[in-house]
């Protein structure tokens, strides 16, 4: 997927399980035709040639040692054993998850508190709710970086000239060039980019659930709490697989932000495994090394997107 | 918990959380109407709306070409990409055949693969054909990696159509490749228009894959193009943000007019799983 926030794999969800209904998958499509293979070919013939092969080809170059210009030599797996014992590349993983609690579990949490509140009443004015909570979704990312630039700005940028109206002029800082706060100061903007979805998904989810359901959770004494527990939380459960793997997804195909907010920076502080495949191949020209930081990136995604549908069906 | 109590912590928070997703983005709008060169400090309301700052980026950011590049790669992308997933939509929701489930899944893994596993061979591959700094290289990979997504989305919309549609059209003596474009698509609108809408913003907003792939200035899109617009005026914040205003608009407006396609595409795993 090329996309920004990554989004495909929303389907991805509805279709694995399709997919894995044998009955549905096998019964539906009608007669036998050997002219479905004509009307495949052309979308076959794009996504062969400009992802599955050079999927491969990454694959295969991530076993070579390999500059981009002179012949490359195989190497078998020295790049993967490097991978993991080179702290600097290791510290971009860490990174990455420390990035997944900023993407993924705030505004899940956040979601879920929403959806806590609004199961038991409706609101009025709701799709421009949704609309608004949406936009930082469809925005550039580009955009989105040239924003909160500017909001972390040292000097008198608008989150430090706030800090000091408000007499917390100790707190003011060059966010993102902060060894300590650039990786949080990342991380927000995450946040700020992913809640709105997880409320949009959630409010949906929780007008689906049978008031009926919340009325016998009543009848039997439960409490808000219980409530959420007991109904909320298990019902929700398909938003919530949606949810954390488009926003873990997110979180780990992390370029554009970080390219354009910190580069990596300071020092190696919010350097993502994302950063750096492009740092490798193209800035210090370890094409070979990049190759396995992606594939490992690849194979890290392709996990997380089974693994979590596989536990939310497993329970449904 | 009264019913009332409970509308209004529903208010507080929507409010809230509605504000904070809009505060950023109407500061960045209102700073690019502030005089040119001032520091646009706290998001402040301008004292009267001031356009240089969109005409300098324009003349001097080269927002027009940067523009025309997009657009000539998102149409592109959109419709072959549109085409051509309708088409394997149709095989795949409408059709048996062998191999079905292996290719079902091999488009399956489209959706996951992320850009970063396959950009460094694709960048070298495709400049072995002398092909990057082309919009070759910007439309290509794009419409590939738009169809695993086309393909499964139109799929599932044409496993749920009614059989008795197609049976009745074909009945009516019409053959395979009339009926999907006669009969069914006009039929599938709907669901055509979500696809193009999201595969058009993704497409918009692409950024590695330009940021690899071209060097001249002339070929930038838009984000790449802001990209180095924000490189040479760091400090220009009147300007940049003028600048970043132009590139999210076309999108913005898209999404104004067709929010329930992006809404509903993007979340749509979770109503129809």
């Amino acid at each position: 997927m090329v996309r920004s926030t990554a989004s495909a794999p929303a389907t991805v969800r509805t279709t694995w399980s399709a997919a894995r209904a044998r009955t549905r998958a096998d019964a539906a499509p009608g007669e036998r035709r050997s002219a479905a293979y004509l009307y495949i070919l052309p979308a076959l013939a794009f996504y062969g040639l400009f992802v599955l092969a050079p999927f491969g080809h990454s694959i295969a170059l991530s076993f070579f040692d390999y500059d981009g210009i002179s012949p490359g030599s195989w190497i078998g797996l020295a790049n993967y054993k490097e991978l993991l014992a080179d702290s600097q590349t290791r510290g971009a993983f860490v990174h990455a998850l420390v990035l997944v609690v900023f993407y993924a579990a705030l505004p899940v949490a956040i979601g879920l508190l929403l959806a806590a509140s609004l199961s038991r009443t409706r609101v009025r004015g709701l799709a421009w709710f949704r609309t608004v909570l949406f936009l930082p979704q469809i925005i550039p990312l580009v955009v989105v970086a040239v924003i909160w630039r500017y909001i972390y700005a040292p000097g008198e940028g608008p989150l430090n000239e706030a800090l000091r109206a408000t007499g917390l002029s100790g707190l003011a800082r060059p966010w993102l060039g902060d060894f300590s706060w650039a990786l949080p100061a990342v991380g927000i903007v995450g946040t700020w980019v992913q809640y709105g979805l997880c409320m949009v998904l959630f409010i949906a989810g929780v007008q689906k659930i049978p008031t009926s359901l919340y009325d016998a959770a009543r009848v039997d004494g439960a409490g808000a709490l219980n409530e959420f527990l007991a109904v909320t939380l298990p019902n929700l459960r398909n938003e919530i697989a949606v949810a954390l793997t488009l926003t873990i997804i997110a979180s780990l195909r992390n370029f554009d932000l970080i390219y354009l907010t910190t580069q990596g920076g300071p020092g190696n502080a919010t350097s993502v495994p994302a950063f750096e495949v492009y740092n490798q191949a193209f800035e210090v020209g370890r094409v070979g090394f990049a190759s396995a930081i992606g594939v490992t990136l690849a194979l890290i995604i392709f996990a997380i997107t089974i693994g979590v549908n596989r536990i939310a069906e497993a329970r449904s | 918990m009264t019913g009332r109590g409970d509308r209004a912590v529903n208010y507080v928070i929507l409010a809230s959380f509605s504000l904070i997703a809009l505060y950023p983005v109407a500061g960045i709008v209102l700073a690019a109407f502030q005089p040119p060169g001032s520091a646009a400090g706290g998001f402040s309301l301008p004292s009267e709306l001031h356009l240089a700052n969109f005409a300098e980026a324009w003349t001097q950011g080269h927002f027009a070409s940067y523009l025309r590049s997009s657009l000539i790669v998102a149409v592109s992308v959109v419709f072959v990409s549109t085409l051509v997933s309708i088409m394997s939509g149709y095989a795949f929701g409408t059709m048996t055949f062998a191999g079905n489930k292996v290719l079902f899944y091999l488009f399956l893994l489209g959706l996951m693969v992320p850009l970063e596993g396959l950009v460094i061979p694709l960048y070298f591959d495709l400049r072995a054909l002398s092909l990057t700094d082309t919009y070759w290289a910007l439309i290509l990979p794009q419409i590939g990696l738009s169809v695993a997504f086309g393909t499964f989305w139109m799929r599932a919309f044409f496993l749920a159509t009614p059989r008795s549609l197609i049976e009745a059209a074909a009945i009516d003596g019409a053959r395979r490749w009339s009926i999907l474009w006669r009969v069914l698509v006009p039929f599938a609108r709907p669901a055509v228009l979500t696809m193009m809408v999201l595969i058009f913003m993704w497409t918009w907003n692409e950024f590695l894959l330009a940021l690899v792939m071209v060097s001249s200035e002339s070929l930038r899109t838009a984000p790449l193009g802001l990209a180095f617009f924000q490189g040479q005026h760091v400090s220009d914040v009147t300007l940049l943000a003028a600048g970043a205003v132009i590139v999210a608009l076309p999108v913005v407006v898209v999404y104004i007019f067709l929010q329930r396609h992006f809404i509903r595409g993007m979340i749509s795993g979770s109503v129809v799983g």
